[in-house]
């Protein structure tokens, strides 16, 4: 079967800084890739790029038709889910009216009563708190909110940036927990970007290693634990 | 006690209509951070195009929808064609091109129907209503019903549908708007044209009280903004409260305080948004703006 998610000689720049200088990965159907990378490696750029918040060259296919330079708004009628750096929640909104407009891009939208059930199910804090503001929640809450919204498009590929950054440590176990259940059973592919290298290649099925906007390493995560720069930079032991 | 509560009810009246109009203006600025100027001016035009279907024999209420269709498509336009170049310019820039577009109308509304006043026809009846002593006029009253009406169409347009979620979303966080699929450039310019629908019933109430001219909102749009500022400009319910207290201040005032009278009126909105401004810049259910730094 062919890669969901095929990306060759991908460059982007803010400005006159360029940020990825030629990347190419692919995220295969029913799997989950991860990025790994320290700060400013291009990690979000990257995702950025999959889904056209940013402009560049290079060609992005998603199940075999080129994406690349088409606007953000058809990329989520496709079936692209983003979960943004920084959650992107809509504060002023409740978390029921956050939820619906995860689902506004859909056409089936009568069919919305078993994904609110579906999202309640992965977490249920979210169904207690429905009724609340989104701003009001705590940073796991947020996160799990940011994740909701995004399966609430029914997904086809669900693009993850730094889920676990800023939470409590079980927290952020029990978000890669439901990220795992979701790719496994409901068969969304998955691209994760993650500092946390550890939990990282426990996910995927697939990693690759980001150095100044440049792929360095990619595999299989079992032979990345092995590479001794990875456990040296990003493991730390 | 008549004269009081009789002035508090034709302060309601007009009231209401500063309200529809500050709601105007602050769902723009709420959506895009700009002030409109222009508001008054679409209102006026959406007025004389009303006009015209009245004279050429339409049914009044017919003639009313018409006119609503027409204001919402004209805004949405505007947007599209006026203001979505200019986005990504200076505040400043933008309030160049409102103003630019203020001047333009009134000098087309001047120039296709003259400067001279016109009468416009209210479609309630002329007979006042009693009550006791106290009489009110039948036009106020129906403009109250009219612009509540209105308020309780975007309410309910806001609250409960999809589009209206889209379009409160899209002005909160235009990036996760995207992510989302929502068209968020459309989203501004429905709401440019929801806007001048708003401003065109306001227009249409006012204009069988004043008389219909290219410079009958200009005053208006003062007491627009004294009702924006007075309720907050980040909060429709509270533009809408502050439309009905400014209309209410300004007739109390300008019949209990001796020096005011009717000449001095206007000078009351302008009062009002430079002490709402020192003693509370917010308003009264606005919120001040945030920023984590």
């Amino acid at each position: 079967m062919p890669p969901l998610l095929e990306v060759e000689d991908l460059e982007a720049r803010y400005g006159w800084t360029q940020v990825l200088h030629g990347l190419r990965f692919a995220v295969e159907t029913g799997g989950i890739t991860t990025i790994l990378g320290a700060n400013g490696a291009g990690k979000t750029t990257t995702l950025r790029a999959v889904c056209g918040t940013v402009r560049t060259s290079g060609v992005i296919r998603f199940d075999g038709r080129r994406i690349d330079g088409r606007p953000t708004e058809d990329l989520v009628r496709l079936g692209i889910g983003h979960v943004p750096e920084g959650r992107g929640t809509f504060v002023n909104l409740t978390v029921e009216e956050n939820l619906r407009l995860g689902a506004y891009a859909r056409r089936d939208r009568d069919r919305l009563g078993e994904d609110f059930e579906r999202v309640y199910q992965h977490f249920p804090i979210l169904r207690e708190r429905r009724r609340q503001l989104a701003g009001t929640l705590s940073g796991g809450e947020q996160q799990m909110l940011a994740i909701g919204r995004a399966l609430m498009l029914r997904p086809r590929l669900l693009l993850l940036d730094e889920p676990s950054l800023g939470l409590a440590p079980l927290v952020v176990r029990e978000i890669f927990r439901i990220v795992r259940v979701i790719n496994r059973d409901e068969g969304v592919s998955v691209l994760l970007v993650e500092q946390n290298a550890a939990l990282a290649l426990e996910l995927a099925d697939h990693a690759y290693v980001l150095e100044t906007g440049r792929v360095v390493l990619g595999g299989p995560p079992a032979i990345l634990k092995q590479d001794d720069a990875v456990r040296r930079s990003y493991l730390g032991y | 006690m008549d004269i009081f509560l009789q002035q508090v009810v034709s302060g309601l009246a007009t009231g209401g209509i500063y309200a529809a109009l500050a709601l105007a203006l602050v769902m723009i600025y709420q959506a895009t951070d700009v002030v409109n100027f222009a508001q008054g001016e679409m209102a006026m035009f959406s007025t004389y195009i009303a006009w015209t279907l009245i004279n050429a024999g339409a049914p009044y209420w017919l003639a009313f929808v018409a006119t609503l269709v027409m204001a919402f498509v004209g805004g949405l336009l505007i947007q599209r064609l006026v203001i979505r170049p200019v986005e990504q310019a200076p505040v400043l820039t933008i309030v160049i091109v409102c103003i630019g577009l203020l001047v333009i109308l009134n000098s087309l509304a001047g120039w296709i129907y003259s400067y001279i006043q016109k009468p416009f026809p209210s479609p309630f009846p002329r007979e006042p209503i009693r009550l006791g002593a106290v009489v009110f006029g039948t036009h106020d009253l129906g403009a109250i019903g009219v612009t509540l009406l209105v308020l309780l169409f975007l309410f309910v347009f806001f609250r409960y549908t999809t589009l209206g979620l889209a379009m409160r979303a899209a002005a909160q966080n235009p990036a996760s708007s995207r992510l989302c699929g929502i068209r968020v450039g459309w989203m501004l310019a429905i709401g440019w044209g929801l806007a001048a629908l708003v401003g065109a019933v306001a227009g249409m109430m006012v204009a069988p009280k004043v008389f219909l001219d290219p410079n009958m909102m200009s005053g208006i749009l003062i007491y627009a903004f004294a009702s924006a500022t007075l309720g907050g400009f980040t909060s429709p319910g509270g533009a809408v409260v502050g439309g009905l207290l400014v209309g209410v201040i300004e007739n109390l005032v300008g019949t209990y305080v001796w020096f005011i009278g009717t000449e001095l009126k206007l000078t009351v909105a302008l009062a009002i948004i430079i002490i709402v401004l020192v003693v509370k810049p917010s308003g009264l259910f606005g919120r001040a703006a945030v920023h984590r730094v």
